[in-house]
């Protein structure tokens, strides 16, 4: 406001709010077009020279979608999915981050290399046998076999080890002079001290989890057991022709992860500032 | 399976039953610290199990699969190096891998794009710098495969909107990601365009690191915008810009996803753009031959710590440290 009152406009931010816009509109306008075919009847969608809004505002591919496929079902091993990761990871690397962070034990040093070690291995690598175990537990088409593996985090542990470690040891001290044991100091002191650091990784988690293709295309190939981002790629196959219909399933199986974004964009962000690798 | 914790039990009792060298401060300490010991390995149980069984024995049993004929029984045999030579010599196995070093080169270009738009954002006193961030990150937290079937459908050869766009300047239609000569550059932009929004945050994150007293200096020096980005923004930001091409290297070695969305089963472009990852999803699922799969991921691996580690090395070249 000041800066208007006391100084000619400013050309160079005026410019820059040009560039940005441009740029977020290329990062937008896919969705934006996502949603008019999804709008489009079929012979709209395809009629040359396209249209740019719908003539008539269709609705009906949204319906289709969960006609033509078990569409609620795979929402809903999405859902499963996601959040047996998700808790999962919260429980067992916070503990042993917390291990790591403030315990001293023998043979501390190995075990933190052997944690390291799953860090580096890229997730390609381990499919083969991974698959192999969900097999021999019976276990293939079945929600547990989504999440399973995926409950625990090299990344995870690290990342929340980062926040123990920077917890003044006083807390700890008097706690122990109190007369409260491991867990509970745990539980009850230090865990609620990196609420913010648990919400990060819960937010990164769940988003991995939703979006994760390769191991829930290995392991569940009965489309009741699939979760959507698999269960998108068999709507690929039977309804490669029908657009509107494709664009509505892409846009309902990605409406949860940008609403949660939206919403947490907080954590989000920090949870990328502080990693940069998956989960 | 439970070898992991209860090795580490016994090595915890071990250390309390042996004397130590500094036997003061043991018995000072003694109590609470074979409890805590105790308490520590209760703690890691879960996560090393886990681990032990999901992550560490199937990276060993990896290893053995690549030197193994896989039977469909369960009847593996021996033999050898032999995956590996075939691997090697594998004309499809090459080509992935010049696919996937292309996808890397690719990739890169999406950090000079996000550092414009970081330093762009920087810019003091702007304003919706929160909005930017958040369209910029949107396609980011979206469906990897949702984000290939509207990119499929934008590139469509006959209705799809790119076409239409061109078609105002006089280009003729083209099929962009079914043309071999094409397709891999149109996933490529399209992984590009998907990850601009992270490594913004990044690159945020590290320019907001940088002192401002250095910008004000060199203003009150008489230097500009652009070249306050070269001489203070871009030298102070490398550290950042090393930790994300790092990532980004790593990243597009695994690509994945969008390939398997974008090209079907029937795309003529197929080859020209399948990554060892998806060649290797090909072999081990689609063809049943595991081993040589194994093999071929193990490959995959060394490539990637080497591309790593060659950054490591050249990072004293360019990285300043401040």
């Amino acid at each position: 406001m000041r800066d208007r009152l006391t100084r000619r406009v400013d050309g160079g931010s005026v410019a820059t709010h040009v560039l940005l816009s441009l740029g977020a509109l290329v990062m937008v306008f896919p969705f934006l077009w996502q949603l008019l075919t999804a709008l489009k009847t079929l012979p709209e969608a395809v009629h040359v020279p396209t249209t740019l809004f719908p003539e008539r505002w269709n609705w009906a591919s949204f319906k289709e979608v969960f006609t033509a496929l078990p569409y609620g079902e795979m929402l809903g091993n999405s859902v499963i999915n996601t959040v047996g990761r998700t808790l999962g990871q919260l429980v067992f690397c916070s503990l042993a981050a917390y291990a790591f962070a403030r315990m001293r034990f023998r043979g501390k040093d190995v075990l933190f290399a052997l944690f390291l070690s799953v860090l580096l291995v890229p997730s390609s690598l381990l499919i083969l046998p991974q698959y192999d175990i969900i097999q021999r537990l019976g276990l293939l088409n079945t929600a547990p076999a989504l999440f399973l593996p995926g409950m625990f985090s090299a990344f995870g542990t690290f990342m929340l080890r980062q926040f123990f470690l920077s917890l003044p040891r006083e807390l700890e001290e008097a706690a122990r002079i109190d007369g409260a044991g491991p867990f509970r100091i745990f539980w009850s002191i230090m865990l609620p001290l990196i609420r913010p650091a648990l919400a990060a990784l819960a937010v990164i988690t769940a988003m991995w989890s939703w979006n994760d293709l390769l191991w829930p295309l290995v392991v569940n190939t009965d489309p009741a057991k699939m979760p959507i981002s698999a269960g998108l790629t068999s709507l690929e196959g039977q309804f490669e022709t029908d657009y509107p219909v494709m664009m509505a399933g892409s846009l309902i199986a990605s409406l949860p992860m940008i609403v949660l974004y939206l919403f947490l964009q907080r954590h989000f962000v920090q949870g990328i500032a502080q990693s940069g690798t998956k989960g | 399976m439970a070898v992991f914790p209860s090795t580490a039990a016994a090595e915890a009792e071990g250390r309390i039953r042996k004397p130590r060298t500094r036997a003061g401060r043991d018995d000072a300490t003694r109590g609470p610290n074979s409890r805590t010991q105790k308490a520590a390995y209760v703690f890691i149980a879960p996560i090393g199990l886990g681990f032990l069984v999901f992550y560490i024995w199937p990276m060993i049993q990896t290893f053995g699969y690549s030197f193994t004929d896989f039977g469909p029984f369960g009847g593996n045999t021996w033999i050898g190096g032999d995956n590996y030579a075939r691997v090697l010599q594998d004309v499809t196995v090459w080509r992935a891998i010049g696919n996937t070093l292309l996808y890397g080169a690719i990739g890169l270009v999406t950090l000079p794009l996000s550092i414009a738009v970081a330093a762009l954002l920087n810019r003091r006193g702007l304003r919706g710098v929160g909005v930017y961030r958040a369209l910029y990150f949107i396609p980011f937290v979206t469906l990897p495969v949702a984000v290939g079937l509207v990119w499929n459908w934008l590139y469509n050869g006959n209705f799809g909107l790119l076409n239409e766009v061109l078609s105002w300047f006089g280009m003729s239609r083209h099929f962009w990601a079914s043309d071999p000569s094409s397709a891999l550059w149109a996933i490529g932009l399209v992984a590009v365009w998907q990850s601009v929004g992270y490594y913004l945050i990044i690159f945020i994150a590290g320019i907001k690191g940088i002192p401002q007293d250095y910008y004000e200096a060199a203003e009150l020096d008489g230097a500009g915008p652009v070249r306050r980005f070269f001489t203070i923004t871009l030298p102070l930001l490398s550290p950042s810009i090393f930790f994300a091409a790092v990532i980004c290297v790593i990243n597009s070695l695994q690509m994945f996803d969008l390939i398997y969305v974008m090209m079907s089963p029937t795309n003529p472009a197929l080859g020209s753009t399948q990554s060892v990852v998806s060649l290797f999803y090909q072999w081990a699922f689609q063809q049943n031959n595991q081993g040589a799969a194994a093999a071929l991921a193990f490959l995959l691996m060394l490539l990637t710590a080497a591309l790593t580690f060659l950054q490591f090395r050249l990072q004293k070249r360019w990285v300043h440290y401040a």
